[in-house]
């Protein structure tokens, strides 16, 4: 018993180091694939815009709480999204890339701070505001929405790019058309988001029928297993969805309007500060309004968001 | 203080409507976990090797898996074998599956406290093995188990919040909601704890009973 | 009882009747699995698509990293754990009401309120303070008033399960009740309960899983996000197979070295069980779950 017993454990500890031996090095690709149910060839790999972004030099903030922190450890802790393709995206291999990503990694180089030295964590859209209150990310860039009661916890910089909310469905469902189509209709989305606090308070479908978990990931899983019809949140997260997948998922395209003023509503998306730090929210827009200004900002949305096809307007920052 | 009992008064409607599902799931769960863990019980002292290997692979299994883990199989996977179910059974599912290995085996160590006496006589008496089992040492087992059994549907009336990351709007996803409308985040979870202890009293208040009625000294 | 004393041996009709039973539920299970895994080919769970991700170390190291997390969070837990609940055992046994009374109260509170509550608590309580606190400590803190809770009444049951005779002939003797715990009482105590305190690490093991609602970078929250790569076909499933497997097997050989604990300091069973005993007491703590 106690030989089998040491065999075993024996047997488990080499195979676990056996396996991390032959593990193959770099970024795993997607193979075109031959089966139905596999989506086509889109790359899973990180590509960067390839803005040049050199951190700069003799920066000093008066009176930011925020900004000492990030001065005396060297580094910016920010908190982002891990898996929202061509906004907050982390590949295989673990590197990141998105347009969120990269707006995040302008400011760190504005701040002073090389965009290689950035420490980031991923925190889920119902803990936002937890995290920024409790000092765990110095600042946050996930396409966080802009909201009054949001500015009660929190404060934004921005917003440095406006969404409308849409809707994901099959490739081959032709029923739903808009938000005024849903009824009957299982809509996901993430739990704690707008999106779906607007679909449950406008009633566009059933309380039963509103799903939500922790990540959009897993609402697209659910979508393709044909257990939910349609995942709703922002046209720029939907987007990067369909472009990974194009064969089995579209976006509607027709966004949700404010039955008051018939225009869509606007998600305008904001970097998510310390509530009091207004030294910090000041020298963020400033530097927005640089990076839309010489160009960098546009470059850095043909390199990312733009490949999913959003249309790019530059959006004015609202400074308070 | 008066905050405090705001977030209850101003969210009435949703704690109760959450805490009624975690009721619905523990009642379901909870009887149907006593008739399947009985059942392998069963099959695990059965006389047919192939029940007992089924009975004992299906309490190692389920036993040494995390209930996050069989949540995540029931609604992930189980899609994929073109089975459609809606989120609330599989709660149910998952749950029952989970806890009925655990009934199983204070089942099985109640099963051993039986004197050994009774089985020789039903035996003697010529009953068969299904007999025996129902009418001698079940009922008998049954008896002496009392503690661990309503501690195992204790457990799962705590487990129950887990389906709460699944979609079920079950009393582990009042947090969530509350903080979407700006409530004191303290409060609720104190609030929550509170419910749940609520909760709790019936089960310890039918476990004195049943002990004081079924309790057997040995 | 053994279980060969419910029914008598069988003849060659009940034999025969058994091997059929035992083919035709053989059959029946096979048939399942084939049906599930033709299931999962025909939806395209065996691509190597799927499974690609797996070969690559990058995916590899995540795994283990996730995994030493999920090893970390339930060795810091259980420790804290074992050391909380020796001080509520002990509180719980002492001869004054005022150790025992409040002691009881914590112990039966932190027992009825669900682990899920206790980490929603240690983690946004303090954020709400004010103060910076990561995934990891919550889950731990949490972990350790809850399972500490559990393991005191193992303690106790344990403490109270020794045969009277000894504590009796121990004040006889004239000993205190230090003494009588320390010297007489507590090794036996522990001898009897170490199964069960392994279960309880076992149980403590399995629900480092909820960290995953708080951000800890753990084993089940590192397959969630392998599984949620839409370029490689959203892999949950083939994610949390490995994620189930391993799981499985740390806690089984777990279980299975509590088993062999239980066989070495009992000095073995005489009688074949079918299967690993539970050790049943009559005292509302028994380790179930």
């Amino acid at each position: 018993m106690r030989i089998t017993r040491i065999a075993a454990m024996a047997a488990v500890a080499t195979l676990s180091l056996g396996l991390a031996a032959c593990g193959k090095e770099g970024t795993p690709t997607p193979e075109t694939p031959g089966q139905s149910g596999a989506p086509a060839a889109a790359s899973d790999a990180c590509t960067s815009s390839g803005a040049t972004l050199t951190p700069a030099t003799g920066v000093d903030i008066a009176g930011s709480p925020t900004f000492a922190k990030i001065k005396s450890a060297g580094k910016v802790v920010v908190g982002v999204k891990f898996d929202q393709p061509n906004l907050g995206y982390k590949d295989a291999s673990g590197k990141r890339c998105g347009f969120d990503i990269e707006i995040a990694q302008l400011i760190a180089s504005k701040l002073g701070i090389d965009p290689a030295k950035i420490e980031y964590k991923e925190v889920a859209s119902a803990n936002r505001e937890t995290s920024i209150k409790g000092g765990e990310v110095d600042y946050y860039v996930g396409t966080y929405s802009i909201t009054d009661k949001r500015k009660a916890d929190v404060s934004f910089a921005g917003p440095y790019f406006i969404a409308a909310q849409d809707l994901l469905v099959r490739k081959d469902d032709t029923s739903i058309t808009g938000s005024e189509s849903l009824k009957g209709k299982k809509v996901c989305s993430a739990t704690g988001s707008t999106p779906i606090q607007r679909v449950r308070d406008q009633k566009l479908t059933e309380d039963s029928n509103i799903v939500e978990f922790k990540t959009y990931s897993e609402c697209v899983s659910q979508l393709i297993d044909k257990k939910v019809d349609a995942v709703t949140t922002d046209d720029a997260i939907l987007k990067g969805y369909a472009a990974q997948n194009p064969s089995m998922l579209k976006v509607v395209g027709k966004p949700f309007t404010d039955p008051a003023t018939g225009k869509a509503y606007p998600e305008k998306y904001g970097i998510g500060l310390s509530h009091d730090d207004k030294a910090l929210r000041d020298f963020v827009n400033a530097s927005l309004e640089a990076a839309e200004k010489d160009g960098t900002w546009q470059k850095i949305y043909d390199g990312t968001l733009g490949k999913s096809g959003s249309s790019a307007t530059i959006p004015p920052l609202e400074k308070y | 203080m008066n905050e405090f009992l705001h977030v209850l008064t101003d969210n009435w409607t949703t704690i109760w409507q959450h805490f009624w599902v975690t009721i619905q799931l523990f009642l379901i769960a909870g009887v149907a976990s006593l008739v399947l863990g009985t059942l392998l019980t069963a099959m695990r002292v059965s006389p047919v090797p192939a029940l007992r290997g089924f009975g004992t692979t299906y309490v190692l299994l389920l036993r040494n898996c995390p209930l996050t883990l069989v949540f995540a199989l029931l609604v992930f996977a189980v899609p994929k074998l073109d089975v459609n179910i809606d989120y609330f059974p599989s709660a149910c599912i998952a749950l029952t599956a989970y806890t009925s290995a655990f009934v199983c085996e204070a089942l099985r160590a109640g099963i051993n406290t039986v004197p050994v006496g009774q089985a020789e006589a039903a035996r003697a008496l010529g009953m068969t093995f299904g007999q025996v089992l129902s009418l001698i040492v079940l009922p008998q087992a049954f008896r002496t188990v009392v503690p661990p059994m309503v501690s195992v549907l204790n457990a799962m009336l705590k487990n129950t919040t887990v389906a709460a990351g699944f979609s079920v709007a079950e009393a582990g996803a009042i947090q969530a909601y509350l903080s979407e409308r700006g409530e004191n985040q303290i409060y609720t979870i104190l609030w929550i704890m509170i419910g749940f202890l609520i909760l709790v009293l019936p089960l310890i208040v039918m476990q004195r009973r049943l002990e004081n009625r079924w309790g057997v000294a040995r | 009882m053994s279980s060969n004393l419910l029914y008598d041996l069988p003849g060659p009709k009940a034999k025969l009747r058994n091997r059929l039973l035992g083919a035709v539920s053989l059959v029946g299970i096979v048939a399942l699995l084939v049906y599930i895994v033709l299931r999962f080919n025909d939806t395209g769970q065996f691509d190597s698509i799927k499974w690609q991700q797996f070969e690559y170390a990058a995916i590899q190291q995540q795994l283990l990293d996730g995994y030493l997390t999920t090893l970390k969070t339930a060795g810091a837990a259980a420790v804290l754990a074992l050391l909380f609940g020796a001080l509520l055992a002990a509180g719980r046994l002492s001869d004054h009401l005022y150790f025992r009374a409040p002691t009881s109260f914590v112990v039966e509170l932190f027992r009825a309120i669900p682990l899920l509550v206790l980490i929603f608590f240690a983690y946004y309580g303090p954020i709400q303070l004010g103060y910076k606190v990561g995934p990891f400590w919550p889950l731990v803190i949490a972990l350790t008033l809850y399972n500490g809770a559990v393991l005191s009444e193992i303690f106790r049951a344990g403490v109270n399960a020794v045969a009277r005779g000894q504590s009796e002939a121990a004040y006889a003797l004239g000993m205190r009740k230090t003494q009588v715990m320390t010297s007489i009482l507590l090794p036996q105590a522990i001898r009897a309960m170490l199964p069960a305190i392994v279960s309880q690490v076992v149980v403590l093991l399995k629900d480092t899983a909820l960290g995953f609602l708080i951000q800890l970078p753990e084993l089940l929250y590192v397959g969630k996000s392998i599984g949620g790569r839409l370029p490689f076909g959203l892999p949950y499933v083939p994610s949390y197979l490995i994620v189930a497997a391993m799981y499985i097997g740390t806690c089984g050989l777990l279980s299975w070295f509590a088993f062999w604990l239980q066989k070495r300091l009992m000095g073995g069973r005489r009688r074949k069980t079918t299967a690993p005993p539970v050790p049943l007491t009559n005292e509302p703590g028994t380790p179930i779950v």
